[in-house]
């Protein structure tokens, strides 16, 4: 995936005010200042089409929401910092990417929109790095929203939706993320010539994460991300999730060039200037301690659904239990010997998951969609706009094979009686040699035959489907 | 100068739905119908409160946010658009409002001589935040009377609840100083749902009501124990609980509003007024109105 990242370059910078509106009131504020100064010839010769901000300071509780808008213009007043003064602005806005970006997410599993209204108020943090990186209206920027109860899956999610609409519009992008690394505030005004870092600890714990920003540690970070937001954030949203975003966005890896231009204490924060550049080598030692996740399938649909039942918030002892499973999803339903399940994929016509005739079971063709989200794992072979895509044959072919046991078991029946497949997939010469890998981590010991076919098209836009024969669990394995 | 009085504090929540279902010529987006218990009820909570004859709303905001000590409008007149940052769609509202700027200033010298910090807010192009807009306009449309503007120290965040309700109910007592020395007739809002959790996906039409109701039976029970309290004019334990309440149901009083406004009225032993309580996209809110008995409590 690297070598098609349309992301040619990442940044992070604080966006509280100062910088822009008070540099000189401040030794360490002016460096920032010249910091985001140095940083702008980075952004503006880096080839980048486009500047797609991540801000901290943009919360967003329903779903997420990108800004849309052509052309927003207004006088901004921080709401805490206000008697630094007004920042007048008017910014240029990449409405096609902010709503591909919006259509990716929605793909993707999350609740998304975008906001194209006159007078929206876009944060301080996004206007202070559009201010300070990009005066000129250079390049045009989108800005995506933090979603206060969004933990990594959902945060990772809504980053790969972002890359997905820059490789379908052929745009290359520099990347901001705006936070400060630590962000405890002073609580009392203080006299702008003593500002420093909150604590001892804060300032230990921002320099460690510069050095690993120095290396181009970026998923190293990212990885940190729940131990930072317990040791320099004060927890005013769920998690710490800017830099899962930074890198599910640009490519969870470490070769990046890192370049740390300066860190300074802002109003008690711990604020840095600093740039990722994509390159072939860096530090390549890595723990992955967390999955990766594709599509998001979390709690997303209360409106639609049963309502979710919350097991901490009960003090006075609810008297009525909801169950937490709609009955329809409780008991396949089994007639004439057709099978159907929830736990499987919704059927695309008029046919059952599974029949059973005499001793045999016979499924219908099995493909990769996620039950109830429909999502598929490792990514669609197009987008919504039908432009092909880049997938990954393993993670559909993983999804395809574990459809299939979870509608052998609702059959009574299991994956190690299975005795013959047909596979079919949309482009053998790009995916059998990843499909074959995966079917043989399951399939070698069960020794069922197959037969691969290569076909134009499935109904839905994944890239492999199973047709598979097996024996139910009351018939003895022998009898075949 | 006689002396001034609090003559009402209510509980006066601020979802902008409420608004975008009233269709009001300031509003951009248009309603068919929506949340009617909850508008209603701020209609019974107007009528009541009409009788008193305030000259100022003084309104406290969980969504002006101020992580630095607390705020007050300094400046005398606003006009302006307010947007909505998590429902653009429903709320793009275009004020014009007064400023009672001495009483402001006042309260925040008597809150600053209690130990807080505290700042005026003097820049004229400042944004009214829509909490506070949301709250004046469901208790006074006719915005013909000036209000006093107050900040939410995000204490709770920095520290706990129970700091937080310490820095609240000093400031309530400067509020309630302050507008006694000033000779004028108050009334106080704490803009503020009660349980917060809310649904995180929105329905096509934003007013169908087939969608509403409380989020779980957990959240609708906390609100109860809450709005017992209010009936039974136990207003000592609802800060005794407050805690605990915001906590267990992520409550919209972490930000002091509920706990500011009882303490200017000390505590009050006497029932509030719950003139409704609904749902909005799943969190409890509810319209109360607590009237001192020598002003003519109902009760
Ligand atoms: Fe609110």
């Amino acid at each position: 995936m690297s070598a098609s990242n349309p992301f040619v370059k990442g940044l992070v910078v604080p966006g509280i005010p100062h910088p822009l509106l008070a540099p000189e009131q401040n030794e360490g504020w002016q460096r920032l200042r010249n910091a985001f100064e140095a940083a702008r010839e980075e952004v503006h010769s880096c080839g980048a089409d486009v500047m797609v901000i991540y801000s901290t300071m943009w919360p967003s509780v329903v779903g997420h929401q990108v800004q849309a808008h052509p052309e927003p213009e207004w006088v901004h007043v921080d709401e805490l910092f206000h008697e630094l003064g007004s920042i007048p602005y008017r910014f240029r806005v990449d409405a096609e990417l902010a709503h591909g970006w919006v259509r990716a997410a929605k793909g993707r599993g999350l609740h998304a929109r975008p906001v194209a209204y006159h007078g929206f108020p876009i944060d301080t943090g996004s206007v202070v790095a559009t201010k300070l990186l990009n005066p000129d209206n250079a390049l045009p920027i989108t800005i995506g929203s933090s979603n206060v109860y969004a933990d990594r899956a959902e945060t990772v999610v809504f980053a790969k939706s972002v890359t997905d609409a820059l490789i379908a519009q052929g745009k290359k992008a520099v990347a901001v993320v705006v936070s400060t690394l630590s962000n405890r505030l002073f609580t009392d005004w203080i006299d702008p010539a003593t500002d420093h870092v909150h604590s001892p600890k804060d300032d230990e714990w921002n320099r460690k994460l510069l050095e690993f920003f120095a290396a181009g540690r970026l998923e190293d970070v990212a990885q940190l991300s729940r131990q930072i937001h317990r040791q320099i954030r004060i927890g005013k949203v769920v998690n710490f999730k800017p830099m899962w975003w930074m890198s599910a966005a640009m490519g969870q890896h470490n070769r990046y060039d890192g370049k740390v231009y300066d860190y300074a204490p802002l109003y008690g924060t711990g604020a840095a200037v600093l740039s990722l550049t994509p390159s072939g080598e860096g530090v390549g030692d890595k723990e992955f301690d967390e999955d990766d996740v594709e599509f998001f399938t979390g709690d997303r649909n209360v409106l639609d659904g049963p309502v979710a039942q919350e097991s901490s918030s009960a003090l006075p002892a609810p008297k009525v239990a909801t169950p937490s499973v709609a009955p329809s999803e409780q008991s396949p339903a089994s007639s004439s010997g057709v099978t159907n399940t929830a736990k499987a994929p919704a059927p695309v016509g008029a046919y059952p998951h599974a029949r059973r005739v005499g001793d045999l079971l016979y499924l219908s063709g099995v493909g990769p969609r996620q039950p109830g989200t429909n999502a598929i794992p490792g990514g669609p072979v197009r987008d919504a706009d039908g432009n092909p895509r880049d997938y990954d044959i393993e993670a559909q072919t993983r999804a395809v094979i574990e459809n299939v046991r979870l509608i052998l078991e609702a059959a009574g029946s299991s994956l190690d009686r299975v005795i013959d497949i047909t596979s079919f997939l949309v482009d053998m010469d790009r995916d059998f040699a990843g499909y074959n890998a995966v079917y043989k981590e399951v399939f070698e010991p069960i020794q069922a035959t197959r037969t691969t076919l290569a076909i134009t098209a499935l109904p839905t836009p994944i890239a492999v489907e199973f047709k598979v024969l097996a024996l139910p669990g009351d018939v003895p394995l022998t009898k075949a | 100068m006689s002396a001034g009085s609090i003559v009402a504090g209510c509980l006066a929540p601020h979802p902008p739905h409420l608004v975008y279902a009233e269709n009001p010529p300031q509003n951009e987006p248009r309603a068919e119908c929506g949340w009617e218990e909850l508008r209603w009820g701020y209609e019974r909570m107007r009528k009541r409160l009409a009788a008193l004859n305030a000259d100022v709303l003084v309104v406290l905001s969980p969504h002006w946010q101020t992580y630095i000590g607390t705020h007050f409008l300094g400046v005398p007149r606003f006009d302006s658009k307010s947007v909505d940052p998590i429902f653009p769609n429903l709320f793009r509202y275009k004020y014009g409002l007064d400023v009672d700027v001495p009483l402001a200033e006042a309260i925040c010298a008597r809150a600053k001589e209690r130990g807080l910090v505290t700042q005026m807010m003097r820049n004229p192009d400042f944004r009214v935040d829509y909490g506070t807009i949301v709250s004046c306009h469901m208790t006074r449309p006719e915005w013909d009377i000036p209000i006093v503007g107050i900040s939410s120290c995000r204490s709770t965040a920095w520290y706990s609840v129970e700091v937080m309700q310490e820095q609240a109910l000093a400031l309530g007592q400067a509020t309630r100083e302050a507008i006694e020395a000033s000779g004028k007739r108050a009334v106080l809002l704490a803009s503020n749902s009660l349980s917060h959790r809310h649904f995180v996906t929105e329905s096509e039409v934003p007013e169908d009501m087939t969608h509403e109701h409380i989020y779980n039976h957990s959240q609708y029970l906390w609100d109860m124990r809450l709005l017992d309290h209010v009936r039974a004019g136990r207003g000592q334990a609802i800060i005794d609980e407050m805690p605990e309440f915001t906590v267990q149901s992520v409550s919209e009083t972490d930000a002091g509003a509920l706990t500011w406004m009882l303490g200017a009225m000390g505590v009050p032993d006497y029932p509030g007024e719950v003139h409704a309580y609904g749902t909005v996209i799943g969190t409890g809110n509810a319209v109360v109105s607590w009237v001192p008995p020598e002003e003519g409590a109902s009760s």
